[in-house]
């Protein structure tokens, strides 16, 4: 009798537990879908070719984003360009000539470290390395506060793709007499290339949503601009400042920036993992 | 090829692998580098607020930019306790989604719902701020805080904590949304120490006649105790440095209120709200010493989620 109650008890925690397990789940993909939810009914009529071909307007009156997804463009463009070369670099390091001395395993945890160090204390770092001595906000700020948070991704990723070459690959190449620098860039860099790839465009990914670098270095820009040494509009900006204003058009075209910059993050996800899964699966 | 044009290819290789090899440490040292210039650069800019107020700034709550008195404590409590409403909610649900992906799920579904998740971590933190702000807020001021204030408000002890009016943007909600922010973080960690944990183990207890739970609870959890907390701690450190979402919805009042339910301020929301109309030498000063607290908070934070992180990989490879 003893024994049927403790089995009993132990199948009800059992399934009490894996009903709270499918209820967390559920509990997770619910905000998804909410969110998504709302960004598409807010964002969607919002969503017209005015956001495209117009700049943004001043208060009260309609206009449209086209500075500001210029501005963005630019400076994810310009962030990844400086802060891809680097990352490559270092993560290559890092996997190649790691093995030994001091240099290799610091610098590895603090790669992992300034990985999720809170964007906004970049920010600040940009300000005052930067801005200060210029004395003005600018395009080229707001570029290397992005480029900052690139490079620790690259770096980690590079380091991991890197490290999935087999060993026997570099070896056939010494023994035909290649000299290190070609094995590494004509060989394994290579062959880890999608890898790096799928690395780089989770960087775009995370730092085209990034606001809270661009507010000290970027700031913002009522005007089209394309002089990176000039304040320079972005949509994370914008959309910060318009959604908190009590303007209804301005609200209106934060969701369709929001809407803009979730759906680009969401494509880019999304491609990297199916493109990193297409070349593992080719192996 | 003769010999001396092999030699002068060997030379030139020779040179080019030096070369390339200093090129890469070059970069890899910069990384180091980075992390020194963000230190001394937030020390040197605190500078005037610490030669001002000392260690005072730390305990003082005075936030007066028109008398130029200033002190961290407000930011530093809304900041840890934001953080901790968000961990409270988060890392239950984690551990359910986490079981969830490496036991139950169908084997089809296993990739597209540890996609989701993931993609959960993917949103920029500034459509939560404004999701929260539009959305959440008003749903939650209207239909739950008044319920808080009327049962949990009405408790002895707690419920001072939890009385007040319902207003929507306070220290809870932004705990709130921090907690679905985090999930994602901290779920795709435990799922992946879940599945380093050798089948041979869980095959023995599932074959002693243990249900999944008590797999789950009695082994592969203690097996990867280490990681599950490295995991908790990532969150945490992106709990605490989380700037745009907050700021939507915390309220941004300089006041230590004991309810949840009132108004707050984080460290990463006052920067964002007021660093750009600071005036005055010192008032910019005290919200760099701010941003210093905060990276050292966190990279404190970080450092030990990854020291744990780091013993778990260890261990496994020595069992392997």
């Amino acid at each position: 009798m003893i024994m049927m109650n403790l089995y009993t008890r132990r199948r009800i925690i059992n399934a009490a537990g894996l009903v709270i397990s499918v209820l967390a789940m559920a509990f997770g993909l619910f905000w998804l879908c909410w969110i998504l939810w709302t960004l598409l009914e807010h964002g969607l009529p919002a969503l017209t070719p005015m956001v495209f071909a117009q700049m943004t307007p001043p208060p009260g009156s309609s206009g449209g984003l086209l500075n500001a997804i210029a501005g963005s463009l630019m400076m994810t463009l310009v962030g990844t360009l400086i802060g891809t070369p680097i990352g490559i670099l270092a993560g290559t390091y890092l996997a190649e000539f790691g093995q030994r001395g001091w240099l290799a395993p610091i610098t590895r945890f603090i790669n992992d470290v300034l990985l999720s160090a809170p964007s906004i204390v970049i920010g600040l770092f940009v300000y005052e390395v930067y801005v200060v001595h210029v004395k003005h906000f600018s395009g080229w700020a707001g570029a290397l506060a992005l480029a900052i948070i690139v490079i620790p991704i690259v770096i980690r990723t590079t380091e991991n793709m890197l490290r999935l070459v087999p060993t026997t690959l570099r070896e056939a190449a010494a023994a035909l007499g290649a000299p290190q620098w070609k094995i590494i860039n004509f060989i394994t860099l290579r062959a880890a290339r999608a890898g790096i790839i799928t690395g780089v465009m989770l960087a775009i990914a995370r730092i085209s949503g990034e606001t809270a670098p661009l507010l000290f270095t970027a700031l913002n820009n009522q005007f089209w601009n394309s002089n990176m040494d000039q304040p320079m509009a972005n949509l994370p900006v914008v959309i910060f400042q318009f959604a908190m204003s009590p303007y209804e058009d301005w609200q209106k075209l934060a969701w369709a920036g929001a809407l803009l910059i979730t759906l680009s993050v969401l494509t880019l996800n999304i491609l990297a993992r199916v493109l990193f899964r297409q070349k593992a699966a080719s192996h | 090829m003769p010999t001396f044009l092999r030699e002068a290819s060997l030379k030139r290789h020779t040179v080019l692998d030096l070369l390339f090899r200093n090129l890469t440490r070059v970069s890899a040292f910069g990384v180091l580098a980075l992390l020194m210039a963000i230190i001394v650069s937030l020390i040197i800019g605190s500078m005037p607020a610490i030669r001002a107020f000392g260690f005072g700034f730390l305990a003082s709550s005075d936030w007066d930019p028109v008398s130029d008195q200033f002190g961290a404590l407000i930011p530093i409590v809304g900041t840890l306790v934001t953080s901790a409403i968000a961990l409270t909610i988060a890392i239950p649900v984690s551990f359910g989604i986490a079981i969830f992906l490496t036991e139950l799920s169908p084997r089809l579904l296993r990739r597209p719902l540890g996609v989701a998740i993931e993609l959960l971590a993917g949103i920029p933190s500034i459509i939560y701020g404004m999701w929260g702000l539009f959305v959440f807020a008003p749903l939650f001021a209207d239909h739950v805080e008044p319920w808080v204030n009327d049962h949990i408000g009405a408790m002895p002890y707690i419920g001072p904590f939890f009385s007040g009016p319902p207003m929507g943007i306070g220290v809870l909600t932004a705990g709130i949304i921090l907690a679905i922010m985090v999930i994602p973080f901290i779920a795709s960690v435990m799922r992946d120490v879940f599945e380093v944990v050798p089948t041979l183990l869980k095959e023995s207890a599932y074959g002693l006649g243990a249900t999944t739970w008590e797999v789950m609870w009695k082994v592969v959890l203690p097996y990867t105790r280490i990681g599950v907390v490295g995991g908790i701690m990532l969150g945490l450190g992106r709990a605490l440095g989380e700037t745009m979402a907050v700021t939507f919805v915390i309220g941004n009042a300089h006041e230590l209120g004991k309810s949840l339910l009132m108004p707050g301020n984080s460290i990463a929301s006052a920067l964002a709200n007021e660093f750009t109309e600071a005036y005055g030498e010192l008032y910019t000063s005290a919200l760099i010493e701010l941003g210093l607290i905060l990276f050292f908070i966190t990279f404190v934070v970080l450092s030990l989620a990854r020291y744990m992180l780091y013993k778990l990989g260890k261990r496994e490879g020595q069992a392997a």
